[in-house]
Protein backbone atom coordinates (compact mmCIF):
# COMPACT_ATOMS: atom_id res chain seq x y z
CA UNK A 1 0.00 0.00 0.00
CA UNK A 2 1.67 3.37 -1.19
CA UNK A 3 1.27 6.10 1.05
CA UNK A 4 1.60 9.64 -0.37
CA UNK A 5 2.25 13.12 1.70
CA UNK A 6 -0.64 15.95 0.72
CA UNK A 7 0.77 18.79 -0.94
CA UNK A 8 -2.10 20.93 -0.13
CA UNK A 9 -3.04 23.38 2.27
CA UNK A 10 -5.33 20.23 4.01
CA UNK A 11 -8.27 22.55 3.97
CA UNK A 12 -10.88 21.42 1.42
CA UNK A 13 -11.73 17.70 1.92
CA UNK A 14 -10.50 15.05 -0.65
CA UNK A 15 -13.86 13.85 -1.38
CA UNK A 16 -16.17 16.28 -3.08
CA UNK A 17 -19.33 17.14 -1.32
CA UNK A 18 -22.61 14.86 -2.44
CA UNK A 19 -25.52 17.00 -4.04
CA UNK A 20 -28.24 18.34 -1.56
CA UNK A 21 -30.98 15.05 -1.11
CA UNK A 22 -34.07 15.85 -3.41
CA UNK A 23 -37.09 17.17 -1.30
CA UNK A 24 -40.05 14.57 -3.15
CA UNK A 25 -39.34 11.81 -5.58
CA UNK A 26 -42.49 13.11 -7.50
CA UNK A 27 -41.89 13.28 -10.77
CA UNK A 28 -37.97 12.15 -10.66
CA UNK A 29 -36.72 9.04 -11.72
CA UNK A 30 -35.06 6.81 -9.24
CA UNK A 31 -31.70 4.69 -9.93
CA UNK A 32 -31.77 1.49 -8.64
CA UNK A 33 -28.37 -0.08 -8.59
CA UNK A 34 -27.68 -3.58 -7.32
CA UNK A 35 -24.18 -4.03 -6.52
CA UNK A 36 -24.14 -7.44 -6.80
CA UNK A 37 -24.13 -8.57 -3.70
CA UNK A 38 -26.39 -11.40 -2.86
CA UNK A 39 -29.96 -10.77 -2.29
CA UNK A 40 -29.40 -7.20 -3.05
CA UNK A 41 -32.23 -8.00 -5.83
CA UNK A 42 -34.86 -9.22 -2.94
CA UNK A 43 -34.13 -5.53 -1.50
CA UNK A 44 -34.45 -3.61 -4.89
CA UNK A 45 -37.47 -5.79 -5.97
CA UNK A 46 -39.51 -4.48 -3.03
CA UNK A 47 -38.56 -0.91 -3.22
CA UNK A 48 -38.98 -0.86 -7.06
CA UNK A 49 -42.56 -2.61 -6.09
CA UNK A 50 -43.16 0.67 -3.60
CA UNK A 51 -42.03 3.31 -5.96
CA UNK A 52 -44.10 2.14 -8.88
CA UNK A 53 -47.16 1.82 -6.75
CA UNK A 54 -46.81 5.71 -5.98
CA UNK A 55 -46.00 6.58 -9.64
CA UNK A 56 -42.15 6.81 -9.40
CA UNK A 57 -40.04 5.69 -12.37
CA UNK A 58 -37.32 3.48 -11.98
CA UNK A 59 -34.94 2.51 -14.00
CA UNK A 60 -32.61 -0.96 -12.65
CA UNK A 61 -28.59 -0.95 -13.19
CA UNK A 62 -26.68 -3.50 -11.98
CA UNK A 63 -22.17 -3.16 -11.04
CA UNK A 64 -20.77 -6.01 -12.73
CA UNK A 65 -18.77 -6.33 -8.97
CA UNK A 66 -19.23 -5.31 -5.71
CA UNK A 67 -15.02 -5.10 -5.09
CA UNK A 68 -14.97 -2.39 -7.41
CA UNK A 69 -15.92 0.66 -8.25
CA UNK A 70 -18.50 1.10 -11.26
CA UNK A 71 -17.27 1.46 -14.43
CA UNK A 72 -17.31 4.56 -15.77
CA UNK A 73 -19.68 4.31 -18.73
CA UNK A 74 -21.93 2.97 -15.99
CA UNK A 75 -21.61 5.91 -14.11
CA UNK A 76 -21.93 7.94 -16.56
CA UNK A 77 -25.05 6.38 -17.98
CA UNK A 78 -26.61 6.61 -14.95
CA UNK A 79 -25.47 10.08 -14.45
CA UNK A 80 -27.49 10.93 -17.12
CA UNK A 81 -30.40 8.79 -16.80
CA UNK A 82 -31.70 9.47 -13.44
CA UNK A 83 -31.74 12.28 -10.25
CA UNK A 84 -31.27 10.09 -7.43
CA UNK A 85 -30.26 6.85 -6.62
CA UNK A 86 -30.71 4.10 -4.30
CA UNK A 87 -28.37 1.54 -3.55
CA UNK A 88 -28.45 -1.88 -1.99
CA UNK A 89 -25.02 -1.97 -0.07
CA UNK A 90 -25.13 -4.96 2.10
CA UNK A 91 -26.19 -8.72 2.52
CA UNK B 1 15.02 -10.23 21.22
CA UNK B 2 14.94 -7.63 23.67
CA UNK B 3 18.05 -5.56 24.67
CA UNK B 4 20.16 -7.40 27.56
CA UNK B 5 19.46 -5.08 30.90
CA UNK B 6 23.14 -5.35 31.96
CA UNK B 7 26.62 -6.19 30.16
CA UNK B 8 27.71 -5.39 27.05
CA UNK B 9 26.55 -4.87 23.42
CA UNK B 10 28.41 -4.77 20.10
CA UNK B 11 27.00 -4.05 16.60
CA UNK B 12 29.30 -4.77 13.85
CA UNK B 13 29.17 -5.42 9.69
CA UNK B 14 31.30 -7.94 7.85
CA UNK B 15 31.44 -5.46 5.55
CA UNK B 16 33.74 -3.47 7.88
CA UNK B 17 37.53 -4.44 8.01
CA UNK B 18 37.69 -3.35 11.71
CA UNK B 19 35.14 -5.23 12.57
CA UNK B 20 36.37 -8.59 11.17
CA UNK B 21 39.51 -7.92 13.13
CA UNK B 22 37.76 -7.36 16.28
CA UNK B 23 36.06 -10.67 15.44
CA UNK B 24 37.80 -13.09 17.72
CA UNK B 25 37.58 -10.68 20.17
CA UNK B 26 33.90 -10.52 20.69
CA UNK B 27 34.38 -14.22 20.59
CA UNK B 28 36.29 -13.88 24.03
CA UNK B 29 34.03 -11.85 25.69
CA UNK B 30 31.71 -13.62 27.64
CA UNK B 31 28.63 -12.11 27.93
CA UNK B 32 28.52 -10.43 24.61
CA UNK B 33 25.43 -9.82 22.76
CA UNK B 34 26.32 -9.13 19.06
CA UNK B 35 24.32 -7.10 16.54
CA UNK B 36 25.29 -7.96 12.77
CA UNK B 37 24.07 -5.26 10.34
CA UNK B 38 24.62 -7.39 7.08
CA UNK B 39 24.85 -11.40 8.15
CA UNK B 40 23.71 -13.24 10.19
CA UNK B 41 26.71 -15.58 10.65
CA UNK B 42 29.33 -12.66 11.21
CA UNK B 43 31.07 -12.79 13.73
CA UNK B 44 32.03 -16.35 14.31
CA UNK B 45 32.02 -18.54 17.12
CA UNK B 46 29.59 -15.73 19.22
CA UNK B 47 27.20 -17.43 21.50
CA UNK B 48 24.68 -14.63 21.81
CA UNK B 49 24.49 -12.93 18.13
CA UNK B 50 21.67 -11.48 16.34
CA UNK B 51 21.00 -10.53 13.13
CA UNK B 52 20.04 -6.94 12.64
CA UNK B 53 19.16 -6.99 9.23
CA UNK B 54 15.99 -4.27 9.53
CA UNK B 55 18.30 -2.32 11.44
CA UNK B 56 15.91 -1.14 13.98
CA UNK B 57 17.92 -2.21 16.90
CA UNK B 58 21.13 -0.17 15.09
CA UNK B 59 18.42 2.90 14.95
CA UNK B 60 17.24 2.47 18.62
CA UNK B 61 20.91 2.63 19.98
CA UNK B 62 21.51 5.57 17.10
CA UNK B 63 24.22 3.70 16.04
CA UNK B 64 27.00 5.50 14.12
CA UNK B 65 30.42 4.01 13.29
CA UNK B 66 30.91 0.08 13.67
CA UNK B 67 32.02 -1.84 15.86
CA UNK B 68 30.58 -0.46 18.53
CA UNK B 69 30.43 -1.42 22.16
CA UNK B 70 28.48 -0.45 24.62
CA UNK B 71 28.13 -1.32 28.17
CA UNK B 72 24.68 -1.57 29.90
CA UNK B 73 23.26 -1.41 33.53
CA UNK B 74 20.15 -2.24 34.99
CA UNK B 75 18.62 -1.27 31.13
CA UNK B 76 20.75 1.97 30.97
CA UNK B 77 23.41 2.63 28.82
CA UNK B 78 26.60 3.92 30.80
CA UNK B 79 28.94 4.14 28.49
CA UNK B 80 30.33 3.36 24.89
CA UNK B 81 33.40 2.93 22.55
CA UNK B 82 33.66 3.09 18.54
CA UNK B 83 36.00 1.54 16.00
CA UNK B 84 38.76 -0.60 17.66
CA UNK B 85 40.79 0.86 20.36
CA UNK B 86 42.31 -1.93 22.75
CA UNK B 87 42.76 0.00 25.90
CA UNK B 88 39.16 1.72 25.43
CA UNK B 89 38.43 -1.87 25.15
CA UNK B 90 39.58 -3.76 27.91
CA UNK B 91 38.47 -1.12 29.89
CA UNK B 92 35.21 -1.47 29.26
CA UNK B 93 35.00 -5.15 29.29
CA UNK B 94 37.19 -5.50 32.10
CA UNK B 95 38.97 -8.21 30.32
CA UNK B 96 42.76 -6.79 30.56
CA UNK B 97 44.01 -9.26 28.26
CA UNK B 98 41.66 -9.26 24.70
CA UNK B 99 42.95 -8.06 21.99
CA UNK B 100 46.80 -8.22 22.73
CA UNK B 101 47.71 -9.41 19.20
CA UNK B 102 45.92 -6.50 17.49
CA UNK B 103 47.24 -2.82 16.70
CA UNK B 104 46.17 -0.21 19.50
CA UNK B 105 44.04 1.49 18.12
CA UNK B 106 41.84 0.91 14.50
CA UNK B 107 38.96 3.73 13.02
CA UNK B 108 35.75 2.09 12.46
CA UNK B 109 33.55 2.55 9.64
CA UNK B 110 30.18 4.35 8.84
CA UNK B 111 27.13 2.11 10.31
CA UNK B 112 24.74 0.76 8.08
CA UNK B 113 21.63 2.20 9.35
CA UNK B 114 22.91 5.46 8.19
CA UNK B 115 23.43 5.02 4.83
CA UNK B 116 21.43 7.27 2.61
CA UNK B 117 17.79 5.42 1.36
CA UNK B 118 18.57 3.56 4.86
CA UNK B 119 17.92 6.32 7.25
CA UNK B 120 15.16 7.73 6.19
CA UNK B 121 13.14 4.27 5.73
CA UNK B 122 14.26 3.72 9.54
CA UNK B 123 13.05 7.33 10.57
CA UNK B 124 9.65 6.67 8.89
CA UNK B 125 9.35 3.55 9.95
CA UNK B 126 10.47 4.82 13.77
CA UNK B 127 7.91 7.63 13.46
CA UNK B 128 11.12 10.03 13.44
CA UNK B 129 10.55 12.37 10.41
CA UNK B 130 8.63 15.42 11.92
CA UNK B 131 6.45 15.66 8.64
CA UNK B 132 3.27 17.13 9.59
CA UNK B 133 1.39 16.79 5.97
CA UNK B 134 -1.52 14.41 5.97
CA UNK B 135 -0.64 10.66 4.89
CA UNK B 136 -3.09 9.54 1.88
CA UNK B 137 -3.26 6.05 1.76
CA UNK B 138 -4.31 4.24 -1.30
CA UNK B 139 -5.95 1.48 -2.30
CA UNK B 140 -4.05 -1.66 -3.46
CA UNK B 141 -5.06 -1.74 -6.97
CA UNK B 142 -4.92 2.02 -7.11
CA UNK B 143 -3.05 3.42 -9.55
CA UNK B 144 -0.73 5.99 -7.80
CA UNK B 145 -0.15 8.56 -11.01
CA UNK B 146 -4.07 8.55 -11.97
CA UNK B 147 -4.69 9.03 -7.92
CA UNK B 148 -2.70 12.11 -8.12
CA UNK B 149 -4.52 13.19 -11.36
CA UNK B 150 -7.83 12.18 -9.73
CA UNK B 151 -7.44 14.48 -6.28
CA UNK B 152 -6.47 17.42 -9.20
CA UNK B 153 -2.67 17.68 -7.62
CA UNK B 154 -1.00 17.87 -11.28
CA UNK B 155 -0.46 20.75 -13.81
CA UNK B 156 -1.75 17.97 -16.72
CA UNK B 157 1.53 16.77 -16.28
CA UNK B 158 2.47 13.36 -14.85
CA UNK B 159 4.05 13.42 -11.27
CA UNK B 160 6.51 11.84 -9.18
CA UNK B 161 4.28 10.48 -5.99
CA UNK B 162 5.56 12.28 -3.30
CA UNK B 163 6.05 9.33 -0.80
CA UNK B 164 7.58 10.13 3.14
CA UNK B 165 10.69 9.04 1.65
CA UNK B 166 11.02 11.12 -1.22
CA UNK B 167 10.09 14.26 0.50
CA UNK B 168 12.18 13.17 3.87
CA UNK B 169 15.57 13.18 1.31
CA UNK B 170 14.33 16.25 -0.47
CA UNK B 171 13.72 18.64 3.17
CA UNK B 172 17.35 16.83 3.74
CA UNK B 173 18.77 19.60 1.35
CA UNK B 174 17.83 22.47 3.55
CA UNK B 175 18.75 23.75 6.98
CA UNK B 176 15.55 25.08 7.67
CA UNK B 177 12.71 23.73 9.52
CA UNK B 178 10.49 21.89 7.61
CA UNK B 179 7.63 24.03 9.53
CA UNK B 180 9.09 27.51 8.61
CA UNK B 181 6.88 29.40 6.78
CA UNK B 182 7.72 30.86 3.89
CA UNK B 183 4.65 32.73 2.78
CA UNK B 184 1.47 32.98 2.56
CA UNK B 185 -0.04 31.47 -1.10
CA UNK B 186 -2.88 33.11 -3.15
CA UNK B 187 -5.47 32.83 -3.94
CA UNK B 188 -6.53 31.00 -0.55
CA UNK B 189 -4.01 32.57 1.07
CA UNK B 190 -2.46 29.80 3.24
CA UNK B 191 0.85 29.39 5.05
CA UNK B 192 3.66 27.76 2.57
CA UNK B 193 6.02 25.74 4.86
CA UNK B 194 9.22 24.23 3.71
CA UNK B 195 7.80 20.80 4.29
CA UNK B 196 4.69 21.44 1.97
CA UNK B 197 6.80 23.11 -0.48
CA UNK B 198 8.96 20.29 -0.60
CA UNK B 199 6.78 17.85 -1.22
CA UNK B 200 5.15 20.11 -4.18
CA UNK B 201 8.95 20.20 -4.91
CA UNK B 202 9.29 16.04 -5.44
CA UNK B 203 6.04 16.15 -7.35
CA UNK B 204 7.31 18.48 -9.67
CA UNK B 205 10.51 16.30 -10.46
CA UNK B 206 13.22 18.74 -8.50
CA UNK B 207 16.46 16.55 -7.37
CA UNK B 208 17.22 17.50 -3.62
CA UNK B 209 19.92 19.77 -4.22
CA UNK B 210 16.92 22.12 -6.15
CA UNK B 211 14.93 22.59 -2.46
CA UNK B 212 16.94 25.22 -1.92
CA UNK B 213 16.02 27.23 -4.93
CA UNK B 214 12.62 26.39 -5.26
CA UNK B 215 12.28 28.14 -1.56
CA UNK B 216 14.09 31.14 -2.66
CA UNK B 217 11.76 31.00 -5.82
CA UNK B 218 8.63 30.77 -3.76
CA UNK B 219 9.83 33.10 -1.35
CA UNK B 220 9.97 35.94 -4.11
CA UNK B 221 6.69 35.20 -5.86
CA UNK B 222 5.15 35.67 -1.99
CA UNK B 223 6.77 38.47 -1.31
CA UNK B 224 4.02 41.60 -1.60
CA UNK B 225 5.69 43.63 -4.06
CA UNK B 226 5.07 40.75 -7.00
CA UNK B 227 1.67 40.74 -6.38
CA UNK B 228 1.17 36.80 -6.89
CA UNK B 229 -2.50 36.59 -6.45
CA UNK B 230 -2.87 39.45 -9.14
CA UNK B 231 -0.57 38.01 -11.21
CA UNK B 232 -2.71 34.37 -10.85
CA UNK B 233 -5.97 36.51 -11.09
CA UNK B 234 -5.32 38.26 -14.46
CA UNK B 235 -7.15 37.65 -17.74
CA UNK B 236 -3.27 38.15 -18.99
CA UNK B 237 -1.38 35.67 -20.32
CA UNK B 238 1.56 36.18 -17.44
CA UNK B 239 2.82 33.55 -14.75
CA UNK B 240 6.26 33.33 -12.56
CA UNK B 241 9.51 33.77 -14.86
CA UNK B 242 12.45 32.60 -12.51
CA UNK B 243 16.13 33.66 -13.36
CA UNK B 244 18.48 32.16 -11.49
CA UNK B 245 22.38 33.58 -10.30
CA UNK B 246 25.13 32.95 -8.61
CA UNK B 247 27.22 29.77 -8.24
CA UNK B 248 24.34 27.38 -7.21
CA UNK B 249 23.28 27.48 -11.04
CA UNK B 250 26.90 25.36 -11.96
CA UNK B 251 26.12 23.22 -8.77
CA UNK B 252 22.79 21.85 -10.18
CA UNK B 253 23.31 21.84 -13.61
CA UNK B 254 21.36 24.67 -14.65
CA UNK B 255 20.93 25.25 -18.38
CA UNK B 256 22.25 29.13 -19.39
CA UNK B 257 23.06 28.14 -23.11
CA UNK B 258 21.72 26.75 -25.92
CA UNK B 259 18.21 26.41 -25.51
CA UNK B 260 18.17 28.10 -22.18
CA UNK B 261 14.56 29.20 -22.87
CA UNK B 262 13.63 25.52 -23.93
CA UNK B 263 12.95 22.10 -22.66
CA UNK B 264 15.66 19.30 -21.75
CA UNK B 265 17.28 20.53 -18.30
CA UNK B 266 16.03 18.89 -15.38
CA UNK B 267 16.47 21.84 -13.32
CA UNK B 268 15.02 24.63 -15.49
CA UNK B 269 12.23 22.75 -16.24
CA UNK B 270 11.31 21.17 -12.45
CA UNK B 271 12.16 24.60 -10.73
CA UNK B 272 9.71 26.49 -12.17
CA UNK B 273 7.07 23.74 -12.07
CA UNK B 274 7.80 23.39 -8.33
CA UNK B 275 6.73 27.35 -8.09
CA UNK B 276 3.33 26.43 -9.91
CA UNK B 277 2.55 23.64 -8.48
CA UNK B 278 2.74 25.54 -5.00
CA UNK B 279 0.42 28.20 -5.89
CA UNK B 280 -2.09 25.44 -7.20
CA UNK B 281 -1.76 22.64 -4.66
CA UNK B 282 -0.90 25.13 -1.23
CA UNK B 283 -2.79 28.03 -2.80
CA UNK B 284 -5.78 26.69 -4.74
CA UNK B 285 -4.92 28.80 -7.72
CA UNK B 286 -6.16 26.69 -10.50
CA UNK B 287 -6.85 27.89 -14.29
CA UNK B 288 -10.49 28.68 -14.82
CA UNK B 289 -10.99 29.40 -11.49
CA UNK B 290 -9.18 31.70 -9.91
CA UNK B 291 -6.88 31.99 -12.42
CA UNK B 292 -9.04 33.70 -15.15
CA UNK B 293 -5.98 33.71 -18.07
CA UNK B 294 -7.83 34.06 -21.38
CA UNK B 295 -4.90 31.98 -23.39
CA UNK B 296 -2.46 32.15 -20.31
CA UNK B 297 0.99 31.16 -22.03
CA UNK B 298 3.30 27.86 -22.24
CA UNK B 299 5.70 29.04 -19.61
CA UNK B 300 2.78 28.15 -16.72
CA UNK B 301 3.92 24.61 -16.81
CA UNK B 302 7.56 26.13 -16.02
CA UNK B 303 9.63 28.91 -16.98
CA UNK B 304 13.09 28.98 -15.33
CA UNK B 305 16.50 30.02 -16.66
CA UNK B 306 19.77 30.31 -15.41
CA UNK B 307 21.77 33.99 -16.92
CA UNK B 308 25.29 32.76 -18.57
CA UNK B 309 27.36 34.74 -16.18
CA UNK B 310 30.92 33.25 -17.10
CA UNK B 311 29.81 34.54 -21.01
CA UNK B 312 28.70 37.91 -20.39
CA UNK B 313 30.75 41.17 -19.59
CA UNK B 314 28.71 42.58 -17.79
CA UNK B 315 27.31 42.20 -14.01
CA UNK B 316 24.82 39.55 -13.22
CA UNK B 317 21.08 40.47 -13.33
CA UNK B 318 21.33 39.18 -9.51
CA UNK B 319 24.22 41.87 -8.50
CA UNK B 320 22.67 44.90 -10.14
CA UNK B 321 19.71 44.19 -8.01
CA UNK B 322 21.52 44.38 -5.06
CA UNK B 323 22.66 40.86 -4.46
CA UNK B 324 26.32 40.79 -3.64
CA UNK B 325 28.79 39.35 -6.26
CA UNK B 326 29.44 35.44 -5.74
CA UNK B 327 26.24 34.75 -3.95
CA UNK B 328 23.15 32.54 -5.59
CA UNK B 329 20.07 34.47 -6.05
CA UNK B 330 16.64 33.77 -8.05
CA UNK B 331 14.54 37.01 -9.64
CA UNK B 332 10.84 36.57 -9.88
CA UNK B 333 9.27 38.29 -13.05
CA UNK B 334 5.86 38.41 -13.49
CA UNK B 335 6.11 37.31 -17.47
CA UNK B 336 5.24 35.52 -20.68
CA UNK B 337 6.00 33.83 -23.41
CA UNK B 338 9.09 34.86 -26.03
CA UNK B 339 9.56 37.62 -28.38
CA UNK B 340 12.88 37.23 -31.27
CA UNK B 341 14.49 39.68 -32.20
CA UNK B 342 16.44 38.90 -35.74
CA UNK B 343 19.15 41.37 -36.57
CA UNK B 344 21.60 39.44 -38.00
CA UNK B 345 23.20 42.60 -39.48
CA UNK B 346 23.82 45.08 -36.68
CA UNK B 347 27.18 45.63 -35.70
CA UNK B 348 27.09 48.62 -34.24
CA UNK B 349 25.31 49.25 -30.69
CA UNK B 350 23.36 52.30 -32.25
CA UNK B 351 22.05 49.83 -34.84
CA UNK B 352 21.46 46.91 -32.55
CA UNK B 353 19.90 48.90 -29.74
CA UNK B 354 17.55 50.66 -32.60
CA UNK B 355 16.22 47.06 -33.82
CA UNK B 356 15.94 46.09 -30.11
CA UNK B 357 13.62 48.97 -29.60
CA UNK B 358 12.03 48.94 -32.38
CA UNK B 359 10.98 45.30 -31.42
CA UNK B 360 10.00 46.54 -27.77
CA UNK B 361 7.32 48.89 -28.83
CA UNK B 362 5.55 46.05 -30.42
CA UNK B 363 4.88 44.19 -27.28
CA UNK B 364 1.25 43.97 -26.79
CA UNK B 365 0.55 46.77 -29.20
CA UNK B 366 2.47 49.33 -30.97
CA UNK B 367 -0.40 51.71 -30.04
CA UNK B 368 -0.28 50.89 -26.40
CA UNK B 369 2.55 52.73 -23.79
CA UNK B 370 3.23 52.00 -21.21
CA UNK B 371 2.80 49.12 -21.70
CA UNK B 372 4.70 46.55 -19.32
CA UNK B 373 7.87 45.53 -17.53
CA UNK B 374 9.74 43.41 -19.84
CA UNK B 375 13.73 41.28 -19.53
CA UNK B 376 15.20 41.32 -22.88
CA UNK B 377 17.07 37.74 -22.87
CA UNK B 378 20.63 38.62 -24.66
CA UNK B 379 22.18 36.19 -26.81
CA UNK B 380 26.05 35.81 -26.89
CA UNK B 381 26.65 37.06 -30.62
CA UNK B 382 24.46 40.28 -29.62
CA UNK B 383 26.19 40.85 -26.49
CA UNK B 384 29.64 41.10 -28.42
CA UNK B 385 28.39 43.87 -30.67
CA UNK B 386 28.28 45.99 -27.49
CA UNK B 387 30.99 44.52 -25.58
CA UNK B 388 33.45 45.66 -28.41
CA UNK B 389 31.94 48.83 -28.33
CA UNK B 390 32.66 48.98 -25.04
CA UNK B 391 29.49 49.69 -23.91
CA UNK B 392 28.31 49.20 -20.27
CA UNK B 393 25.02 47.30 -19.17
CA UNK B 394 23.85 51.03 -17.67
CA UNK B 395 24.45 52.59 -21.48
CA UNK B 396 22.38 50.31 -22.69
CA UNK B 397 19.09 50.46 -20.95
CA UNK B 398 18.98 54.28 -20.92
CA UNK B 399 19.66 53.75 -24.89
CA UNK B 400 16.40 51.46 -24.57
CA UNK B 401 14.85 53.89 -22.64
CA UNK B 402 15.11 56.75 -24.93
CA UNK B 403 14.78 54.87 -28.22
CA UNK B 404 11.56 53.05 -26.90
CA UNK B 405 9.68 56.44 -26.09
CA UNK B 406 6.89 56.85 -28.73
CA UNK B 407 5.18 60.13 -29.85
CA UNK B 408 1.58 60.15 -28.32
CA UNK B 409 0.34 61.82 -31.90
CA UNK B 410 1.32 58.01 -33.26
CA UNK B 411 -0.61 56.12 -30.43
CA UNK B 412 -3.91 58.05 -29.68
CA UNK B 413 -7.02 56.07 -29.90
CA UNK B 414 -8.01 55.99 -33.58
CA UNK B 415 -4.48 56.80 -34.69
CA UNK B 416 -3.16 55.21 -37.95
CA UNK B 417 -6.73 53.57 -38.61
CA UNK B 418 -6.43 51.62 -35.07
CA UNK B 419 -9.35 51.99 -32.63
CA UNK B 420 -6.57 50.84 -29.76
CA UNK B 421 -4.65 53.71 -28.41
CA UNK B 422 -3.31 56.06 -25.58
CA UNK B 423 -6.11 59.04 -24.31
CA UNK B 424 -6.31 62.72 -25.85
CA UNK B 425 -3.47 64.04 -23.48
CA UNK B 426 -0.69 61.67 -25.20
CA UNK B 427 -1.23 64.52 -28.21
CA UNK B 428 1.86 66.31 -28.65
CA UNK B 429 3.72 64.49 -25.76
CA UNK B 430 6.45 62.04 -25.94
CA UNK B 431 5.29 58.66 -24.03
CA UNK B 432 7.40 55.62 -22.77
CA UNK B 433 6.94 51.94 -23.47
CA UNK B 434 8.40 51.08 -20.10
CA UNK B 435 8.24 52.63 -16.55
CA UNK B 436 11.56 53.45 -15.48
CA UNK B 437 13.50 50.55 -13.82
CA UNK B 438 10.80 48.23 -15.78
CA UNK B 439 13.48 46.41 -18.43
CA UNK B 440 16.06 43.52 -17.38
CA UNK B 441 18.42 42.38 -19.55
CA UNK B 442 20.01 39.11 -18.97
CA UNK B 443 22.75 37.47 -21.13
CA UNK B 444 21.92 34.06 -21.84
CA UNK B 445 22.12 31.12 -25.23
CA UNK B 446 23.90 29.19 -26.96
CA UNK B 447 27.24 30.61 -29.02
CA UNK B 448 25.51 30.69 -32.36
CA UNK B 449 22.62 32.68 -33.95
CA UNK B 450 22.17 36.32 -33.91
CA UNK B 451 18.34 35.90 -31.98
CA UNK B 452 17.68 37.38 -28.68
CA UNK B 453 14.01 37.27 -27.08
CA UNK B 454 11.96 39.90 -25.06
CA UNK B 455 10.17 38.38 -22.71
CA UNK B 456 6.76 40.53 -22.12
CA UNK B 457 5.43 41.07 -18.66
CA UNK B 458 1.84 42.29 -16.85
CA UNK B 459 0.56 45.67 -17.79
CA UNK B 460 -0.59 45.70 -14.39
CA UNK B 461 3.98 46.05 -13.65
CA UNK B 462 5.42 48.52 -10.89
CA UNK B 463 3.79 49.79 -7.96
CA UNK B 464 0.23 49.31 -8.81
CA UNK B 465 0.83 45.73 -10.19
CA UNK B 466 3.73 42.83 -10.26
CA UNK B 467 7.09 44.46 -9.27
CA UNK B 468 10.35 41.92 -10.37
CA UNK B 469 11.44 40.48 -6.99
CA UNK B 470 15.07 39.54 -6.14
CA UNK B 471 16.08 36.79 -2.96
CA UNK B 472 19.15 35.51 -2.10
CA UNK B 473 19.31 31.65 -2.19
CA UNK B 474 19.69 29.97 1.83
CA UNK B 475 20.97 26.74 2.15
Amino acid sequence: MTALLDPTSERSPTIRPRLGRPNTLDGLTIGLVDISKPRGDVFLDRLDERLRERGIATRRYMKPTMTRPAPLPLRQQIGTEVQAVIQGLAD
Amino acid sequence: MDMPNQGLVAVVKRDCPTCVLTAPVLAQIPGVTVYSQDDPGFPENVASRIYDGELDTSHRLRIEIVPTLIRFENGQEVERTYGWDRAEWQRLTGQADIGAGLPAMRPGCGAKNLEPGIIERLKIRHGETGITARRISLGTGEDEMEAMYDRGWSDGLPLVPPTEERVLRMLGATARDPQEVIGLVPSDLVPATVEKIAINAVMAGCKPEYLPVVLAAVEAVLDEPFAMHGVLATTMYVGPVIVVNGPVRRQIGMNARGNALGQGNRANATIGRAVQLVIRNIGGGRPQEVDRATLGNPGKYTYCFAEDEEGSCWEPLSVERGIAPGKSAVTAFAGYGLQGVVDQKSRTPESLSRSFAECMKAIYNTKLAPACDAILVMCPEHERTYRDAGWSKQRVYEELYRLTEMNGDDILAGAHGIAEGGPPSYAGRRIGKFRKGGLMIVRAGGGAGMFSGIIGGWSASGERGSAPVTKEIRE
